[in-house]
């Protein structure tokens, strides 16, 4: 019998800063003050920290974190790449890391200036060789531009519709207007402001698109052992997968037999694999959404329905509160703060603590997805 | 965004004097703009007698039979709109000056499943937003032009003459 990570370790811990367009400390301070409050919330004291892990674009790195928490001897750091396709790796890399013995507290953080910083599209000198130079010549710049292109298709091929994209906007914004951390608190979205809105890159719109935000988040991993000494209830890592598809080519994901099939379905099937329970048992789900049209991409690829329903199941408000499939609670990238994800995974631990501020009630099971479009990961956390 | 015509000040590298981004070609892709500069659309293939497939974009080696033998196949230049988008700012300066411009995404008649990421106009030296958006659809029929900017030969599409 092969080792196997289910359950085998919990998050007990969760941090995070303000969000905001813009916030006055450095990246490295909102890092600091993330991993911080996690620890604290987890009643783990700094200097037993012996394992890093976050996103290869995430600038402070963790010599200087470990410097500044004054963290122990570390054992184990990983950095996981392509964006917001990174975020659940890092908790299943510490997850992998804590469960086989190479250390014993995990970190995952990530910190980020997108609200005042620069976009990371305006640097040419970095997109210009490949693939960009088959793309960006052209004027396909941004990565609005890049799943606006796929998010056509997608419209074309199953009659998905603007009102569907509308739905998932909705549901975000209707979950951030019950969280007062979120950027678009007491901020309501209609139809009329969604249909008569700029577009950024048509058919999408300025609400399909995930918000500029400063903060940071973190979370603490250990050992499901250990887990039931810490001051939280422990919420269990029961499965986790990376995604990178045969032949696909990160967020233009033109270039394969199927594009419209992306990394979700690569990462889907090992997760479930895994696991103990399917998408029909799932309670509440945070689904990467960068962009609207991730998400009735992501229903379809993690199975909640077939291929080309995930606009339809969208419908009758099935992603709200009470609805089929309650996601991104906290509001999302969409309308509570967009940090590459990872107050995706810090919002699926809320709900399985019963914390959330749109709690879905008796939740035990959340599926947490990284960013659609790119080489992927997904966890399934249950309490 | 104030153009200026001094030559002494040299275009940033990758852009063009009017500052739209020129391809910045790795070993790999380089055959596809050489070809381009000659007015033909070519696509590597495979060239191992027993396989032949096409690969897009462009790499050291086959992955379906795994040679390293390849050749570029002249295409006809045909093509069906498989998608489009159309960018609005922020952009870009010199893109946001023709914003909001088309950016589509071509099968090749020859071969569907090789898409090419382009711009579709009224001629081959039109700006990227001359084509009516109103004639912008998913199926309509394209062919390949050249046009030459900042010293780089691009490929820009035309709806086909019905
Ligand atoms: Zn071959």
């Amino acid at each position: 019998m092969a080792a196997t990570l289910k359950d085998a370790t919990a998050i007990v811990g969760i941090g995070q800063t303000a969000f905001a367009k813009q916030l006055p400390q450095s990246e490295k301070e909102l890092a600091c003050r993330a991993i911080l409050a996690a620890l604290d919330d987890a009643g783990i004291d700094p200097s037993e920290v012996d394992a890093f892990s976050s996103y290869t674009m995430e600038e402070t790195d963790e010599v200087e974190v470990a410097k500044a928490i004054g963290a122990g001897d570390v054992t184990f750091f990983s950095k996981i790449g392509y964006g917001g396709g990174g975020s659940c790796a890092t908790v299943g890399h510490l997850a992998a890391a804590v469960a086989t013995g190479q250390a014993s507290v995990g970190v995952a953080w990530r910190s980020r200036k997108r609200g005042s910083g620069p976009r990371p599209w305006k640097n040419t000198a970095v997109q210009l060789p490949t693939p960009g130079q088959w793309t960006r010549p052209f004027g396909l710049l941004r990565p609005a531009d890049e799943i606006g292109m796929l998010a056509r298709r997608y419209m074309h091929e199953y009659g998905a519709t603007r009102d569907h994209l509308f739905n998932v906007a909705m549901a975000c914004r209707n979950r951030a207007n019950e969280n007062p951390a979120a950027m678009m608190y007491e901020r309501p979205l209609t139809r009329e402001m969604y249909m008569t809105a700029r577009m950024i890159s048509d058919p999408l719109c300025l609400f399909d698109n995930c918000l500029e935000t400063d903060g940071a988040l973190a979370c603490v991993i250990v050992s499901a052992e250990r887990a039931r000494d810490c001051r939280q209830k422990p919420v269990y890592v029961h499965s986790v997968a990376q995604g990178l598809p045969s032949q696909h080519h990160g967020m233009v994901n033109y270039w394969n037999d199927d594009p419209l099939s992306g990394p979700a379905w690569t990462a889907a099937r090992h997760l479930w694999k895994q696991a103990d329970f399917g998408p029909q048992d799932v309670d509440v789900a945070q689904i990467y959404d960068a962009f609207t049209p991730l998400i009735p991409l992501s229903l379809e690829g993690y199975g909640f329905c077939g291929r080309g329903e995930g606009a339809s199941f969208t419908e009758g408000g099935a992603l709200e509160i009470g609805g089929r499939l309650p996601i991104n609670t906290g509001g999302g990238g969409l309308s509570e703060a967009y940090v590459h994800g990872f107050n995706l995974i810090n919002e699926g631990v809320k709900q399985l603590r019963g914390i959330s501020t749109a709690q879905v009630p008796d939740a035990a099971t959340c599926l947490v997805t990284a960013g659609e479009g790119v080489p992927t990961s997904a966890i399934l956390l249950r309490a | 965004m104030q153009t200026t015509s001094t030559p002494a000040t040299p275009a940033a590298p990758g852009t063009t004097p009017d500052e739209l981004l020129l391809p910045v070609p790795d070993e790999d892709g380089a055959p596809f703009w050489e070809y381009a500069a000659q007015g033909e659309l070519r696509v590597q293939a495979c060239a191992a007698p027993a396989c032949g497939k096409l690969r897009f974009p462009p790499r050291p080696c086959c992955p379906h039979c795994r040679s390293f033998d390849s050749e570029w196949r002249l295409m006809s230049g045909r093509g069906r709109i498989w998608s489009y988008v159309r960018p609005h700012p922020p952009l870009l300066p010199a893109y946001a000056a023709q914003a909001p411009y088309n950016v589509i995404l071509v099968e090749l008649a020859d071969a569907p499943q090789i898409r090419l990421v382009g711009n579709l106009v009224t001629s081959p030296d039109a700006p990227l937003d001359s084509v009516d958006p109103a004639r912008l659809r998913i199926g309509a029929r394209v062919q390949v032009v050249f046009t030459e900017t900042g010293g780089t030969p691009v490929p820009r599409w035309v709806l086909e003459k019905s």
